[in-house]
Formats: C-alpha cells, structure tokens, sequence
C-alpha cells in the first residue's frame, strides 16, 4: 500500500477513534442543533413568514427551512472542534509527532483534514435521520446527493479550522473564536433566515451575507437537499476552501525565526 | 560518514540570539550527550534537527541527507523522543505504536513485526495492550522510546528524557538507550544532568547559545567528576 494512503488512513482513524472516545462531544454535536431546530424554530415559526424561494416549490415551514443551515452548523462547529484539537495537539506535542513525519506536510494537513470532514458528515447524517424522524423528511434522493455538497462545505470549513489553529498560538485565545468567527459566520449567513429577509432591513448586512462562504455552503447543502445543483454556491465555497487550505499550509511551513524564547 | 553533522548554525526569537555559530559531527553508532543548563539552546537545537523550525543559516545532515534540500529523507533516518511526553493516553500502547508506524509509511506485515520487534526491545511487550494513561512515567518513555525506533532510524534524537523522573526510572532509561548503540545507531541526548553521561560518552557541552566544549566526556571532566566539571565550566563568568 502506499505510504500516502497508509498515513491516510492512520489519521482518519485516529480522529475517528477520538471521536468515539468523546461521546458527550457526539451528543453535544447533535443537541446543539436539534435545540434549534426545536425550540428556536417552533418559536420563530410565527414571527417569519417566507415565501416560495428556490430550490422550494411550495410554501414550507420554518423548521423546514433552517435545516440545511443546521447542517452547516454542525460542520462549523465541528470545523471549529477540530481546529481546537489541532491546538490541543500543539501544546501537547503531539502536533510535533506529525509534521516530523518524512511524508509532505501538506500531505498530512490534508489527511487531518479529510478525517475531520468525514467525522462532521456522519453527525450530518445523524442529525437528517432524527430531523426525518420527527417529520421534517427531505426528498429521498436528497439525502444521496447532499453527500458531496456536505464534502465540499466540510472541507470548506475544515480548512478553516486548520487555517485558525495555524495562527492562533494558545488554547486561551480560542474563546475569541466563538465570538469573532463561528458567531458572525453562523448569523451573517442564509442559515436562519433567507437573504431577501435580510435585505429588507439592511442593504449592508445583505451585502456582508452574501459573500460570506458560509452562505454559500448553506445553500450548496441546500439545494443538494433538493436534488438541486447551486453553481454559484459551489464555486464559492469551493474558492474559500481552495484560499483557506492555501493559507493553513502556509501557516504550518516551518518558520525561519522563533515566535517565543525557548531554551 | 557522520550520521549528524551540523555547521554554522544560527537562530534567533526576535531579538534574543538561541544558537551561535553551532556546529559539531557525531559518527556513526556514538552516543553523544548534548550538556546544558536551562536556556543554553538545547530544544531550540532540537527543533532545527527535527525542522520544526528552519534555520536561517547553517547546514544539517542526517545520515548523509541535508534537512534542508531533502527533508523527507533527512527525517525518515530520524526517531525522536520529545521532552514532552506525546503519546495519546486513550489509545493503548500498542494503538500509539500502530499510528505512528502508519505516518512512516510501515503496514501490514512489516508493521508488526517492527512493532513485536520494539516492544520486546524496550521490554514492554507485556504492555502492549494497556493504555497509555494506566503507565507509570517510565513505560511511557520506554513506550516513546520504541515508538521512535519503529522505523529503524539511523539517528535517534532525545531531548531532556528523563525529567521529572526519579533515580531508577532516569537509570533504565539511560542504560537502555546507550545499549541501543551497540546496533549502530546513533544517539544524540540532551540533558542538563551531567549524572546521565559516561566517561567513554562523546560530549558536546551547550552553553549561552555556543559550543563551549566538544570531545570525549572523560577527558572534558580532566579527572573531576563531570557534575562538578560542568558547573565550574557554565559558571564561569562570561
């Protein structure tokens, strides 16, 4: 076997393995959005009326509407818990076990990377089952062609995590994260509502929506929900994924000079 | 042929100056101690050799493969054995063995016989199957140790493996890692305890960023013991 695939697959079950070792991780990871798809929405039902919008053909309820966006949730907050491993993986040096190893750094970023996106799609997956076992049901073939909308928004926000674990140099920084990423990210987005909504109160935040990536990567899972192509979408988030990946490698390249004084 | 050889090497944290002009060759199947008080350059060495960091001027060879032109080569004739410990403490020692041996490229067959191979070197074969966690601090060096010869390096790197451990454990941690030469490989153990060297050892002592001294640790200690040796060496003022 080759020495690429053999370190792939070492890693993807490593982070598979620690998943499995976290089960409250799991069980928050699915918690975080049935909440909202639960109590937020049967809340928010009332107050926002939506009209018919591509890629829905009828009118549909709200609970219908977040669920795509809920799915981009749990990949954001799984992009973000992976950057914060990798961190973790830092201080504790087992980051350093890694990129001492004779394969390409680029390489391994990109195995930790896949591991993580894989992990993200199973509690995707997990999360459309108890949605459709509560009635909110997406097209059958839906749940076949959301699979490489979910890859391409996965690696999209996979690449970020890795991309922000490369900067930010303390687990004690992270909190900054929630506040000035996965927040904005998540609320400046199509998740919750749509964009046209938006536009109705602010022309600028409109604007700021629109060319978040994480909007399109809710509307890539979208449309893919629906058994729908979104070009636009897919061009987007494929962009932000190809500029994030581009700057995490560079990040993680070995540094001419030292960041700190160590003896 | 040198199985490390380094030259000319600097680096700096900002302003503050780490190495100065390092250089120094240790042959093959040598162990060599890197001596050093605390702030003398050690780990800073430690990751130009690993190239976690790259530095600005300077060459490093690794069995004959220069770090910097051809890295992966360079690194796979390299074990290492961090100061912090870097096993997973959910994953069993065998788990930690398997992963690590997976990043070298090694699988199938030859995976574990290599694994068997190291386990019984070390002597924690009766371990394979316990986590990490459940190991006293001396398994998990020997298990670290194993895991740094998994892929049979030529050069085995330690920096600082032995702290925080008691007589004992620093003992059978020394003793199995000079016996390690006996096959050939090269050792390379830095330590600020002059208590782990032998006096047949080759000894390069570290201190303000330079090398201060470099031959056979007998000869530097000239007749004192080498603790006391040292002392008189790094306290001399500058």
């Amino acid at each position: 076997m080759s020495r690429y695939l053999t370190a792939l697959i070492a890693i993807v079950l490593r982070e598979a393995l620690r998943f499995v070792h976290q089960r409250e991780r799991f069980v928050a990871a699915l918690v975080r959005p049935l909440v909202w798809l639960l109590v937020f929405a049967a809340g928010f039902r009332a107050a926002l009326g939506l009209s018919i919008i591509p890629p829905y053909q009828t009118y549909i309820t709200y609970e219908t509407y977040i669920v795509p966006g809920l799915c981009g949730m749990i990949m954001l907050f799984n992009g973000m818990q992976s950057s914060l491993s990798l961190i973790y993986d830092r201080e504790m040096g087992s980051m350093k076990l890694l990129l001492t190893s004779p394969l390409p750094r680029w390489w391994l970023l990109t195995c930790k990377l896949l591991g993580a996106t894989a992990i993200s799609i199973l509690q995707v997956y997990a999360f459309l089952a108890i949605a459709a076992a509560l009635g909110i049901k997406m097209p059958v073939a839906g749940y076949l062609t959301v699979l490489p909308a979910l890859v391409v928004a996965g690696l999209m926000l996979g690449s970020l995590g890795l991309l922000l674990s490369s900067f930010i140099k303390q687990l004690e920084n992270f909190a900054g994260v929630m506040n000035f990423v996965i927040f904005p990210m998540f609320f400046l987005s199509s998740a919750l509502y749509p964009l046209w909504k938006m536009a109705e109160s602010s022309e600028l935040l409109y604007n700021i929506c629109a060319v978040n990536p994480f909007t399109h990567a809710v509307e890539l899972i979208r449309f893919a929900l629906y058994v729908e192509f979104n070009g636009p979408a897919l061009f987007w988030t494929v962009l932000a994924a190809a500029v994030f990946t581009v700057a995490a490698l560079w990040g993680y390249s070995p540094r001419i000079t030292g960041p700190r004084g160590r003896g | 042929m040198s199985a490390i050889r380094v030259e000319g090497l600097n680096y700096r944290y900002g302003a503050k100056q780490a190495l100065t002009d390092v250089g120094f060759e240790v042959g093959q199947g040598r162990f060599c101690a890197l001596l050093g008080p605390n702030g003398a350059g050690k780990s800073t060495l430690f990751n130009l050799l690993t190239r976690l960091f790259v530095p600005p001027s300077g060459q490093i060879h690794i069995a004959g493969h220069d770090l910097q032109r051809a890295p992966r080569a360079a690194l796979a004739q390299l074990g290492i054995v961090f100061q912090q410990s870097t096993l997973d403490l959910d994953l069993t020692v065998r788990q930690n063995l398997t992963y690590f041996a997976a990043l070298h490229g090694l699988s199938g067959k030859r995976r574990a016989l290599r694994i068997a191979h190291v386990l019984e070197r070390l002597d924690i074969a009766d371990r394979a199957e316990e986590k990490a966690r459940a190991l006293n601090g001396g398994h998990r060096r020997r298990t670290e140790i194993a895991r740094a010869l998994l892929h049979d390096p030529k050069v085995l790197l330690l920096d600082e493996p032995t702290v925080g451990f008691d007589a004992a454990a620093r003992a059978a941690i020394t003793d199995h890692v000079h016996d390690l030469t006996t096959d050939g490989t090269t050792v390379l153990w830095a330590t600020h305890l002059a208590d782990e060297v032998r006096p047949d050892d080759r000894l390069i002592v570290l201190h303000r960023t330079r090398v201060l001294r470099d031959g056979l640790a007998g000869e530097i200690a000239g007749g004192r013991p080498l603790q006391q040796a040292f002392l008189t060496m790094t306290q001399a003022p500058a």
